[in-house]
């Protein structure tokens, strides 16, 4: 029986041929409505060359959304809380952005290419809130995501790698930066820009580009320590970073089922990106200032350092009192730091005032049984992994 | 003590009625199904009217059977299986197609070819969608309480209720603001409640669908939305708003019924019509069938509709006026039709790839709420509809047990048809000249259609009551409108199953939640009935 399916079924990316020719293990996930790898050969290992060598992801199937016209940085500054009125051309910014009720709708990055063209990276789809946003502007929201092909180049050796494959003089290109090259008559821009916490770039070129790229990737990255990395190796190594996932740490706004489930910046450690003595308006301002002014933050996102090694997975978080405060949201043995850490939303002040004391119970599987564990934590600052190497100019070389 | 008598009686063997039975069989009660038809199942039936073919004659899909009512009354261990379906589509006369899948992601890069803007409205959608049905999910199995009464057990049903709109989440609810949404929901027109998300007409029109189904309200129509959501607040193993195959066709549905009921020594007896309710002293005591005989019990169960039970089988004098007058007045009146087509093979739609899962499920070609309107203006005429709005599925693509290898059932469901046909009404002719006509739209899009029927049944409103019992065909026995739904349903102060003749109860989906193959009436009603005579009842449904 033919099998056309048209165009319903998931989509592969520019990169399929290769990510497919490199998966040993054929396991795939859909990702926003893409076919991608969740794993190549072992997570271990994956996870490892992000951390040793150079790990290459396919980033394509991100939501990705160009904002043109005279008022794209006035709209940009009126959709995010964080104030980017003093916005260089050519660097990127993270940001998150909120509902009229201050809730967190995402978190994401934004691209300025000058006062006019910008791009908006993201998890979830938010064409439709774009656009609604942009009543009154001048604006142009065209949605991207088919249109760019993306790679995330991540790891120690990384700049190394993509100075081999062309990129001259990247080492001077600082955190959330951009340039734009000409790489064997290929137009590549690329960003140092990242999701696993370490040096690292993300390199964005057109479709038809996507092959050659990561043929002439991969034979740069081959003395490099260069490997194809899935999406397992990415949640461990953003969960080091101490990075928060839309849906998983908290629910999107626009996605919550349950209103009470939506949260404010302030409850998931975005705090600190949430301007509010930005001149102009921008969209939730009034709730986060009365949040802010009445106090009545909720809960909070942690880091949290935990006894033991099994790591603590959905566990429910008490106190001394065997009281529920919160619950974990991801969770991970740390193979570098050699530590049982997770991320958890707790009921403030614990997390806030309170950080000792407090108890994970974890259940651990062992063949059929489950061992219940009741686990010690201390509140630590959620980037759990923090090297030099990430934020240092020029970046570290292996030549 | 007279022959023939019963702890219950219960009127009609349709899926509410064996529903109702089958909980007071299993809490010990001596029990009977009185059937007027020599087969059982009412409106859920799989008959076999062409040699190798089963149709399933009325409903032909299910979602809303309550999954608690399955797993108490073992419907698995008699024989009872869904096969969920993957898909639905819609045809376009450009030869183009809209589709929507049991995968999120891949309906979402279907909508995307019609409208980018709809494919992430999609999402917002459903999840508005999905929160009515989250409120309404824990109101569908509970008694509507009284809200001029003032019993403790109606104080709190109140309360209990109200919540589920109002309340925050920890109790149950959604919160303040979402009572808005609610209460809109409930009162818009599909057409208005849908333009708030969408742009595209085929996406529209598609989604419209759900709300026409049955009832007598176009697109345009205010409380048509509210069907919307009575199509989709069923699942199939969890999964909201899907919907499946019953195997075997409906009839499986009140076969695996009948089979729990027998189990715990319920008796059916088919063709015995009840002709009225055998009263004395203003209680009722018993019923008399068509055939002479004469039964007795302590509590008569009507699974007939309410103007069925109250103006045909129960005498006005034995009723109050009022009462009588809202029976009268309540809404019910038919607007659908059928065709059950035996087909030697799998007709081709050139509009849907070969193999596309969109062609698995359910199939339509209306393109736009206007023509949907449209439709629905034939029909205010007394005319069934020149341009009609068709459900149309091949369970036989699913399910290996309704035809033979290679051979396929055809389940056409029609909107609009009149049940007070103008120019004189039905008459065989014209019944099959209604049928001729929707073999024609059908092969519009499908050009070896016609060469491959075997045989098809023509089912018009009057059929429907004729045969099923349905008042002028309304396949919900009631329409599905704010005024005639929970404590409003079927009528005014009479929603809690009892009825004002003493003993008498009523357990069809005239009363809430409403219609559909949902068992929630029957076991809501069984409930009551078992209140009433202090029998000590469990299971998951309580």
């Amino acid at each position: 029986m033919s099998q056309d399916l048209r165009y319903s079924a998931l989509k592969k990316t520019p990169f399929h041929s290769r990510t497919s020719l490199a998966s040993r293990t054929n396991k795939y996930y859909n990702w926003n409505g893409y076919t991608v790898p969740t794993e190549y050969s072992t997570t271990e290992l994956e996870y490892t060359a992000a951390r040793n060598g150079t790990s290459v992801m396919d980033l394509t199937p991100m939501g990705k959304y160009e904002i043109t016209g005279v008022h794209a940085h006035q709209f940009v500054d009126y959709l995010v809380t964080r104030d980017l009125s003093e916005m260089k051309d050519n660097t990127v910014a993270y940001i998150i952005w909120c509902n009229e009720d201050g809730k967190v709708i995402d978190d994401g990055t934004i691209f300025k290419f000058s006062s006019t063209k910008f791009m908006l990276c993201c998890a979830v789809k938010i064409y439709n809130w774009l656009n609604d946003s942009a009543f009154g502007f001048d604006v142009t929201i065209t949605d991207v995501t088919d249109t760019i092909a993306a790679l995330a180049i991540q790891g120690p050796t990384s700049c190394s790698t993509l100075k081999k494959f062309g990129a001259i003089d990247l080492e001077t290109l600082k955190p959330f930066e951009m340039r734009e090259y000409k790489i064997d008559g290929l137009d590549i821009l690329i960003s140092r820009t990242g999701f696993t916490g370490d040096l690292g770039y993300e390199l964005w070129t057109d479709p038809k580009n996507a092959e050659t790229t990561w043929d002439n990737i991969e034979i740069a990255g081959k003395e490099l320590k260069l490997r194809p990395f899935g999406m397992h190796a990415l949640e461990m190594t953003r969960i080091e970073a101490g990075f928060i996932q839309t849906n998983t740490d908290f629910m999107a706004a626009e996605d919550s089922l349950r209103p009470t489930r939506m949260r404010s910046p302030y409850e998931i450690g975005m705090g600190w990106l949430v301007h509010l003595n930005k001149n102009s308006y921008f969209v939730g301002k009034k709730a986060l200032k009365k949040e802010k002014e009445e106090n009545t933050t909720e809960r909070c996102l942690v880091g949290l350092d935990i006894d033991g090694d099994k790591p603590a997975h959905g566990s429910v978080i008490y106190n001394s009192k065997k009281e529920d405060i919160g619950i974990v949201t991801a969770a991970l043995w740390s193979p570098i730091m050699k530590k049982n850490i997770a991320l958890a939303s707790l009921k403030r002040p614990y997390g806030i005032k309170i950080k000792e004391n407090i108890f994970a119970e974890i259940y651990h599987p062992e063949e059929l049984e489950y061992r219940k564990i009741w686990a010690r934590c201390k509140v630590v600052k959620r980037q759990f992994f923090n090297p030099e190497r990430r934020n240092k100019v020029p970046a570290d070389l292996y030549e | 003590m007279p022959k023939n008598t019963h702890d219950v009686i219960v009127v009609g063997a349709g899926h509410n009625g064996l529903t109702a039975a089958s909980y007071m069989a299993k809490a010990g009660l001596d029990v009977v199904v009185l059937e007027k038809n020599d087969w059982i199942g009412g409106a859920a039936v799989s008959r076999e009217l062409y040699p190798g073919w089963k149709y399933s004659n009325c409903s032909y899909v299910c979602s809303l059977l309550r999954p608690e009512i399955m797993r108490d009354l073992e419907l698995y261990k008699y024989g009872l299986q869904i096969i969920p379906y993957e898909g639905s589509a819609t045809m376009m006369k450009n030869g183009d197609y809209y589709t929507h899948y049991h995968d999120h992601d891949m309906t979402i890069n279907s909508i995307r070819r019609h409208s980018h803007k709809d494919a992430e409205a999609y999402e917002r959608y459903s999840r508005d969608v999905l929160r009515q049905c989250k409120i309404i999910k824990p109101l569908l199995k509970m008694t509507p309480p009284d809200l001029t009464s003032f019993k403790p057990k109606d104080l709190f049903g109140a309360l209990e209720f109200a919540k589920h709109f109002a309340a925050k989440d920890e109790l149950g609810g959604l919160g303040e603001k979402e009572i808005y949404d609610t209460i809109r929901f409930y009162t818009m027109s599909i057409r208005d409640y849908l333009e708030e998300y969408f742009e595209s007409e085929i996406t529209k029109a598609h989604l419209a669908g759900s709300a026409i189904i049955g009832t007598a309200l176009g697109p345009c129509s205010p409380g048509s939305a509210y069907v919307l959501l009575h199509h989709y607040m069923g699942e199939v193993d969890g999964s909201v708003g899907s919907w499946g195959y019953a195997r075997g066709g409906m009839g499986s549905i009140t076969e695996a019924m009948m089979g729990c009921l027998k189990d715990h020594g319920g008796e059916v007896k088919p063709s015995s019509e009840v002709t009225n309710v055998i009263t004395k002293n203003g209680k009722a005591i018993g019923v008399a069938t068509q055939n002479g005989d004469e039964y007795y019990a302590k509590k008569i169960v009507s699974n007939l509709d309410v103007r069925r039970t109250f103006l045909k089988i129960t005498e006005e004098k034995d009723l109050p006026d009022d009462f009588v007058r809202s029976v009268k007045n309540f809404k019910i009146r038919g607007s659908s039709g059928k065709l059950n087509i035996a087909l030697d093979g799998l007709p081709d739609f050139p509009c849907i790839p070969e193999g596309d899962p969109g062609g698995g499920g359910d199939m339509h070609f209306t393109e736009t709420i206007e023509e949907m309107e449209g439709a629905y203006d034939d029909w205010k005429r007394g005319e069934w509809s020149r341009n009609p709005y068709v459900d149309m599925c091949i369970p036989s693509k699913s399910d290996p047990t309704m035809a033979e290898p290679g051979k396929h059932y055809m389940s056409v469901f029609i909107q609009y048809v009149p049940f007070n046909l103008a120019n004189g009404g039905w008459n065989e002719e014209r019944k099959q000249e209604f049928g001729r006509h929707i073999v024609d739209c059908i092969a519009e899009f499908s050009p070896n259609f016609k060469d491959l029927i075997n045989h098809y049944e023509v089912r018009t409103p009057l059929e429907l009551e004729n045969e099923v019992g349905l008042t002028e065909g309304n396949i919900f026995q009631g329409e599905l409108t704010m005024d005639q739904l929970m404590f409003n349903r079927p009528v005014p102060g009479y929603a809690q199953y009892r009825t004002p003749l003493k003993n008498m109860y009523i357990c069809s989906s005239s009363t809430h939640p409403g219609g559909g193959v949902m068992g929630a009436p029957g076991a809501n009603a069984a409930r009551e009935v078992l209140l009433d005579m202090n029998v000590p009842q469990k299971g998951n449904y309580y």
